[in-house]
């Protein structure tokens, strides 16, 4: 019951934190509920397939770009489904074309699709609309953001403990674990990988979809940055990718991290950044989680 | 034998917190206390370069101007000296509207200023204008200038947009076609990006409204490296105008990319980087008669004080475009904080209203905007002159057609 009980407790604190805290506070709240998110989502799909995908920004800006363009048109709720509908179409056609590549051939390809959207996003506008720029005027507040990104997140941790405990979990588990076998044992590789692909595209869409009323301005240079595929992935294992709880234990220390190191040394962020990324993958390359129960359970057993 | 002991060295330790903290205090008393002045810029990430040569420099070299002549001067006659909070904008807009939240909410400075680039002036523009903060956005170049002062009315923008430099080139050519000296023929290259969309699309109605003829029209995406294919297509088009809405460093590359293939139109022009005092090294010292965007008054007295104290200070001389419009902000600002203090209210209404001496000569904001601008200029002798629009005081005669390289 507690496992229920005390998520949801968790939830309606941190529901009613924005209004007690500054706006600085509050955009730090922002931040690292994106990033909860983006990083939950990606697990969602790649933590049980051990499929690694550097998309995450490619369904996070084509959110964002969809809000731009439709934005003075369809009212607030309309536009999200859109988005939500077209980050899943996408995910749905990408993903039949290519769940069947593996390891390192998905990882390229994966990058790739950011650059494949951006660049056909950008050729659109360029030869058809004839505007690149686009401009979001929303009247959304910052709390409003807010509290979107948060029910996102939450809905997003719902959803992998659900999936966790179904069979469609099961099925991925077996995937990542060998695929052979998982096609040996009945499991439809395709429909599976598809499903939790197209789930976890959705809500990257929709991510990029909430928090973009705060940039007003779109351009594709500004809304397809690879720096965020990056961040979700390397706090998702920071955490432990196939954990409910490990990219949010990812994303939180992180997102704090480096809000620390650029405002303090802002020269050698980026050397710190690379170092700290090298760290994680050397020090905790199953996750935290794993790391600490490992440790926990060695002390158990030089007890007894 | 003497050894320092523990209680020594404490005592001593304390005696020297205590006068540390008094002096500190006694510091505090004699004056009010600087004036705290914040800004998120982009240090790393593909915004760097340009804050890096308009922005960054511009803003260090006017605290440092201002707090070497003892701080800013209040409408009192005291003076406060300047404490800058500044953050990494990492070029993202996200952590730069976190970072304007936390200059307002957190460090609660005085003044803010705005990061580089159109896309950043107005990810903050919201904020600035609920926290009620004056926003001098220079480095932005936008149409929509006048509906956004209208909108958030303590914005200021201050470089125009796409269609007025378009405009401004397209003056100058029909000049030299009217005169003879070039055909109606226009090849015209644009990059993929937010800027060179705008210009080409406010150039390609002047253009074809001033009787030019485009023989070659292509855009190019934002990171082409290789120009051969495209600058090939431009020399056998016909035209005597080479036109490129290019960002640096696809400026360089064109230049030298037409120097190698001795491509030799009778008008040369590139957009942003042209101005950029690095240019003349790139064209391999054969920069004479290349025009670009923007342009300085290369004569005028204040200018070449400006570009001593610019080049003294950060080693190198400013870019001619926006960096001097940058400075000339900043001036205003401290004039107008001399006049009316800091409240914020009263400070955006001076702005928009009072007339300043800056280093580009008497400025005077028309509706929020700086319209009294130069859009085109040309590399003569070892300076970049602003060539247009004609009419302005301090306007340099064309040299067409450009020397061969």
């Amino acid at each position: 019951m507690s496992r229920i009980i005390l998520p949801l407790i968790g939830l309606a604190l941190l529901a009613i934190v924005p209004l007690i805290v500054t706006d600085y506070g509050l955009g730090l709240l922002i931040g690292a509920a994106t990033y909860v998110t983006l990083a939950s989502a990606w697990a969602l799909f790649s933590g049980q397939t051990h499929y690694i995908s550097l998309a995450t920004v490619a369904f996070y800006g084509t959110g964002a770009y969809t809000v731009a363009v439709l934005n003075e048109t369809l009212g607030y709720g309309a536009v999200l489904l859109c988005a939500a509908l077209i980050g899943g179409t996408i995910a749905l056609v990408v993903g039949l074309a290519t769940l069947r590549l593996r390891g390192v051939y998905f990882v390229i390809f994966s990058f790739g699709l950011a650059e494949l959207v951006r660049q056909l996003i950008t050729w659109y506008e360029v030869n058809v609309t004839g505007t690149l720029g686009r401009y979001i005027f929303l009247d959304i507040t910052t709390r409003q953001i807010y509290w979107q990104m948060l029910g996102l997140a939450a809905i997003t941790i719902a959803l992998t403990a659900w999936i966790h405990r179904s069979r469609l979990g099961m099925a991925l588990r077996v995937i990542g674990d060998d695929e052979t076998v998982a096609a040996h044992s009945g499991i439809n590789l395709a429909r599976v990988k598809l499903l939790a692909f197209v789930l976890s595209a959705v809500i990257l869409t929709l991510a990029g979809a909430i928090t973009s009323p705060r940039y007003v301005y779109v351009e594709p240079s500004i809304v397809f940055n690879p720096t965020i595929s990056f961040l979700t992935v390397i706090m998702a294992l920071l955490g432990g990718a196939n954990r409910l709880w490990g990219p949010t234990l990812g994303a939180v220390p992180l997102f704090l991290i480096f809000e620390w190191l650029s405002s303090n040394f802002p020269d050698s962020y980026p050397i710190l950044l690379g170092l700290l990324f090298i760290g994680v993958v050397f020090l905790v390359p199953n996750g935290l989680i794993a790391s600490t129960e490992r440790l926990l359970g060695k002390a158990k057993g030089a007890r007894g | 034998m003497t050894r320092i002991s523990r209680r020594a060295a404490l005592r001593a330790l304390s005696i020297c917190m205590t006068s540390t903290l008094a002096f500190g205090a006694g510091s505090a008393l004699a004056q009010d206390g600087p004036v705290k002045i914040g800004y998120a810029v982009a240090r790393t990430g593909p915004n760097a370069t340009g804050a890096g040569i308009t922005t960054i420099p511009n803003y260090e070299l006017w605290v440092d101007t201002v707090n070497k002549a003892g701080g800013l001067t209040m409408p009192d006659g005291s003076q406060r000296m300047i404490e800058v909070v500044e953050y990494d904008n990492r070029s993202a807009n996200e952590d730069l509207v976190r970072s304007i939240e936390r200059l307002a909410t957190q460090d609660k400075v005085d003044l803010i200023l705005p990061p580089w680039g159109t896309g950043g002036n107005l990810a903050i523009a919201p904020l600035m204008a609920r926290f009620g903060y004056p926003q001098l956005a220079v480095t932005a170049v936008t149409d929509k200038a006048p509906d956004f002062a209208a909108r958030w009315d303590r914005s200021f923008w201050m470089l125009g947009g796409g269609h007025d430099y378009a405009g401004g080139l397209v003056d100058v050519l029909t000049k030299a076609r009217d005169a003879g000296t070039i055909n109606n023929k226009v090849a015209v290259v644009s990059v993929a990006d937010g800027f060179g969309i705008d210009l080409i699309t406010g150039a390609r109605p002047a253009f074809a409204e001033a009787g030019f003829e485009l023989v070659y029209d292509k855009t190019y995406p934002l990171g082409t490296s290789d120009f051969a294919a495209i600058m090939s297509e431009a020399q056998g088009s016909g035209a005597d105008s080479f036109v490129a809405f290019s960002y640096p460093p696809g400026s360089f590359g064109m230049t030298k990319t037409a120097q190698s293939m001795n491509y030799n139109p009778a008008v040369f022009y590139i957009s942003v980087g042209g101005a950029f005092p690095i240019y003349p090294g790139v064209a391999d010292g054969k920069a004479e008669g290349v025009m670009a965007i923007g342009g300085v008054d290369a004569e005028s007295p204040a200018i070449q004080e400006y570009f001593t104290r610019h080049t003294a200070f950060v080693g190198s001389p400013p870019d001619s475009w926006a960096s001097a419009i940058t400075y000339a902000s900043l001036e205003m600002l401290a004039q107008a904080i001399e006049r009316v203090g800091l409240d914020h209210a009263a400070l955006a209404e001076e702005l928009s209203g009072g007339t300043f001496e800056t280093v580009v000569g008497e400025v005077k904001l028309e509706d929020n905007q700086l319209r009294d601008l130069w859009w085109i200029g040309q590399w003569q002798g070892d300076a970049f002159r602003a060539i247009g629009p004609a009419d302005k005081t301090g306007a340099a005669t064309p040299i067409i057609p450009k020397p061969e390289w």
